[in-house]
């Protein structure tokens, strides 16, 4: 197991190597990793032949990516990046695992082509145990995905801009589906800043405490016409709002289904009444249509599965009553003697590739992110998890966790002696956007330069007052990992009733 | 998965066949035969620590632990033997007679199938009392209880969570289940994924929220109903079962057959579930 973290995480002290990248560079990395293989003749020529397109300018294109350029870009020793790609190549089965350390940059869905270039270059990926893994941060990310909640896809990934799929849809909901795509969030808030969106629906999303350059993002929120939140908690976001509906919660006090990563739809199942006015989701969704004049009944979680399956192929054969006797099934799962799907590409070991053209190649550059180290914000800041806490806290915050730290700006020791910072100091911590205080965590685990904290407790430290709301323009994912900060020590808090030096 | 030809094997007298590669535990399951057992779980390694499973095998000098056997073709196995049936109950006797088994179920009933006496090693049999250790709001230790079986240290270990926050420390009556140095928990390497609490067959290890209810005389596990669920956190896909009492979450579980995770689950799965209640 190799880690590729800017940061010595428990992950990577349990990892036989560890990459220390600098925040940004892993598409020199990766293709450095790529061109490495191809040079040393690990790649599957087989494979690339059959199954893929556009290895020849990929092979151009990483070309200048010698281990000693990757090195002094990414800070990784050569023999670190040559030790990785030679296992990687030569491995009889790997995977690539990665989560928002590959996706909160400006350029995301860059870095996940250039893993996805490395499998394509190997053959790993469509057969049994091989393959690209982006691990899910929430129970049912990749369900709502699966849902439509994307605003280019109906249910099961079909195309919004398809008349066919659209007129299917069209028949079962009675109503007409406008042909272009919506907005994602992060244009969502840009809309709203030109006032072309005035009125937001949010469920189950605290915004106002999880968006980059966060003060910006409550001021759109506050200045909307009209805002509906429909949450469990009265979060930031709701606060905000001109009406707020208490909903129960998901996995333990309503019906339904979840997918997890791997694709595997499960079912939740209602374990505790809700409190108070709190009702079901789909409750709400139902009543609210109803005062709009349109009567939806009140649909079982059973009833709406049924309409998805007979509307998505992918789920078509995932019976309610499968799902409950089997346990989960992963997609695609087309018919009900089908036993689902462990894995996606299978199609690419396929002779006829299952009918497709090949998987192609993608050429990345290296970037580095938007925001530049400057002798004014001489410091790169980092955010991510804790292993007891979850986001911003709204469902983890009342875990009585004996190994929870609370909020802290995390320094490596030479960065903290220079600054003449002590774990425990109050520290002022500023970015271009803002300023906040913060206790001061000295780590050994961090690289110099390099400074980390969490988000989990905007009640106590408001985090993303820093971060920078550069985005990705094809995923919309804002570049939570790599802000510009400077760090000053504040000065003591000297208590006012110290005790006196005659013990009074 | 094997493709290697199933085995047949005699247990009390009837032919069972099991895949290759299977247990004599398993073997008995299929015969319908039911085996006390105390340090297996069928999500950890055979530690082969108590003994209490036990069989006799025919053409063994010794007694064989059924859990970790594997069965061959052939085997002429006796589980109700006189030899199994005295071997059980001394096992069942020495554990008892040293630690307060009050809230393992099965062992009573297994002590009173085999007709295990604890009580008639006196009151000079060697037990351990000390207080309870409650170090935090997730779970507490209760050495009374222990029978030194590992499963949790191979919980902790590498079984499932590669934690290694717990290990055997001391010998003979003094052999404890310890963190490294005898820290506290919080200030050991413990991860509180709680992964030693759930496999634990003597309540040595409990849940708070068990342990309060008890102390106040509420806990009613026959009250109580298991629903299954997924967490709520993470993409992973954990399957959690929710025992609820008077409408309130007390306790999470995991099954053990699950094929995600087997039965494991981190802090959040395990403990993070109060924000249901309102808190």
């Amino acid at each position: 197991m190799f880690c590729v973290d800017p940061r010595r995480t428990s992950s990577a002290k349990f990892a036989d190597l560890w990459l220390g990248l600098t925040v940004g560079t892993d598409i020199a990395l990766a293709n450095a990793i790529g061109r490495h293989i191809i040079a040393n003749g690990w790649h599957d020529q087989a494979f690339i032949d059959h199954s893929t397109t556009g290895f020849e300018a990929y092979r151009e294109s990483v070309e200048p990516y010698t281990l000693e350029h990757a090195s002094a870009i990414t800070g990784v020793p050569a023999s670190a990046i040559a030790e990785l790609a030679e296992a990687y190549a030569t491995a009889e089965t790997a995977q690539i695992l990665w989560t928002l350390g590959i996706t909160e940059h400006h350029n995301a869905v860059d870095n996940v082509l250039a893993l996805c270039n490395l499998a394509l270059l190997t053959g790993h990926v469509g057969r049994w145990g091989s393959g690209l893994v982006p691990l899910r941060g929430q129970n049912n990310v990749q369900g709502g995905g699966d849902m439509g909640a994307l605003p280019d896809r109906l249910p099961g990934f079909q195309d919004v801009a398809d008349p066919d799929a659209r007129a299917r849809f069209e028949a079962v909901w009675g109503a007409s589906i406008p042909p272009d795509p919506g907005i994602h969030l992060t244009l969502m808030f840009e809309a709203m800043a030109t006032r072309d969106l005035r009125a937001v629906y949010c469920i189950g999303e605290n915004p106002a405490d999880s968006e980059a350059d966060v003060a910006h993002a409550r001021k759109l929120l506050a200045d909307l016409d009209l805002l509906v939140v429909q949450d469990i908690f009265l979060t930031t976001t709701a606060e905000l709002a001109d009406v707020v509906f208490p909903a129960s919660v998901g996995w333990a006090e309503s019906e339904g289904t979840v997918t997890s990563s791997e694709r595997r739809v499960q079912r939740v199942r209602a374990a505790v009444p809700p409190p108070g006015d709190a009702r079901d989701d789909i409750d709400i969704i139902a009543a609210l249509a109803e005062r709009m004049g349109a009567d939806w009944g009140r649909p079982t979680a059973n009833e709406l599965w049924d309409e998805l399956r007979s509307l998505s192929p992918l789920h078509q054969g995932m019976s309610w009553e499968r799902l409950e006797s089997e346990g989960g099934l992963q997609w695609p799962c087309p018919s009900e003697d089908h036993p689902g799907s462990p894995f996606l590409h299978g199609w690419l070991w396929e002779d006829d590739l299952g009918g497709r053209s090949g998987a192609p190649f993608n050429v990345v550059v290296h970037e580095g992110p938007k925001e530049e180290l400057t002798d004014e914000f001489p410091l790169r800041l980092t955010t991510g998890r804790a292993l007891d806490s979850f986001n911003t806290g709204v469902q983890s915050g009342s875990l009585s966790s004996p190994i929870r730290y609370g909020e802290t700006i995390d320094l490596s020791p030479a960065d903290a002696d220079r600054l003449g910072i002590v774990d425990g100091d109050r520290v002022l911590v500023s970015s271009v956007r803002g300023s906040i205080e913060m206790p001061a965590r000295v780590q050994a685990d961090l690289p110099t330069g390099l400074t980390f904290t969490t988000f989990h407790f905007p009640e106590l430290v408001d985090v993303n007052l820093l971060t920078n709301d550069a985005w990705d323009k094809k995923s919309g994912t804002a570049e939570f990992k790599a802000a510009s900060v400077r760090v000053e020590r504040l000065p003591f808090e000297r208590s006012t009733a110290q005790p006196g030096p005659a013990g009074g | 998965m094997s493709d290697e030809t199933p085995v047949r094997l005699s247990i009390d007298g009837n032919e069972v066949e099991v895949p290759a590669g299977a247990s004599v535990l398993d073997a008995c399951n299929a015969a319908g035969v039911e085996t006390p057992t105390l340090c297996y779980a069928e999500n950890l390694t055979p530690v082969n620590a108590c003994r209490v499973c036990v069989v006799e095998q025919e053409g063994a000098r010794t007694l064989v632990p059924s859990c970790s056997r594997q069965a061959e073709d052939g085997m002429v196995i006796e589980t109700d033997s006189d030899r199994v049936r005295h071997s059980r109950k001394m096992v069942l006797e020495f554990l008892g007679s040293g630690v307060d088994l009050s809230q393992a179920p099965d062992l009573e009933r297994w002590g009173a199938r085999y007709g295990a006496r604890p009580d008639r090693y006196g009151s000079g049999a060697e037990r351990i009392e000390e207080d309870i250790r409650i170090q935090d709001d997730l779970y507490i230790r209760d050495y009374d209880k222990c029978v030194l079986c590992y499963k949790c240290v191979e919980a902790c270990g590498d079984d499932a969570q590669h934690t290694f926050a717990i290990a055997v420390a001391g010998r003979g009556f003094g052999a404890r289940i310890s963190t490294e140095f005898d820290t506290t928990l919080p200030d050991s390497a413990c991860v509180y994924c709680g992964n030693c609490v759930a496999v634990c067959p003597t309540n040595a290890l409990q849940f708070k929220t068990e342990f309060d209810l008890r102390q106040a005389d509420r806990w009613k596990p026959e009250e109580q109903t298991v629903t299954r669920t997924v967490c709520s956190y993470c993409g992973v896909g954990c399957n959690l079962e929710l025992h609820v009492q008077d409408e309130t979450i007390v306790k999470v579980t995991s099954p053990h057959d699950h094929e995600v995770t087997s039965g494991h689950l981190c802090i959040k799965g395990r403990f993070g579930w109060q924000y249901v209640h309102g808190n």
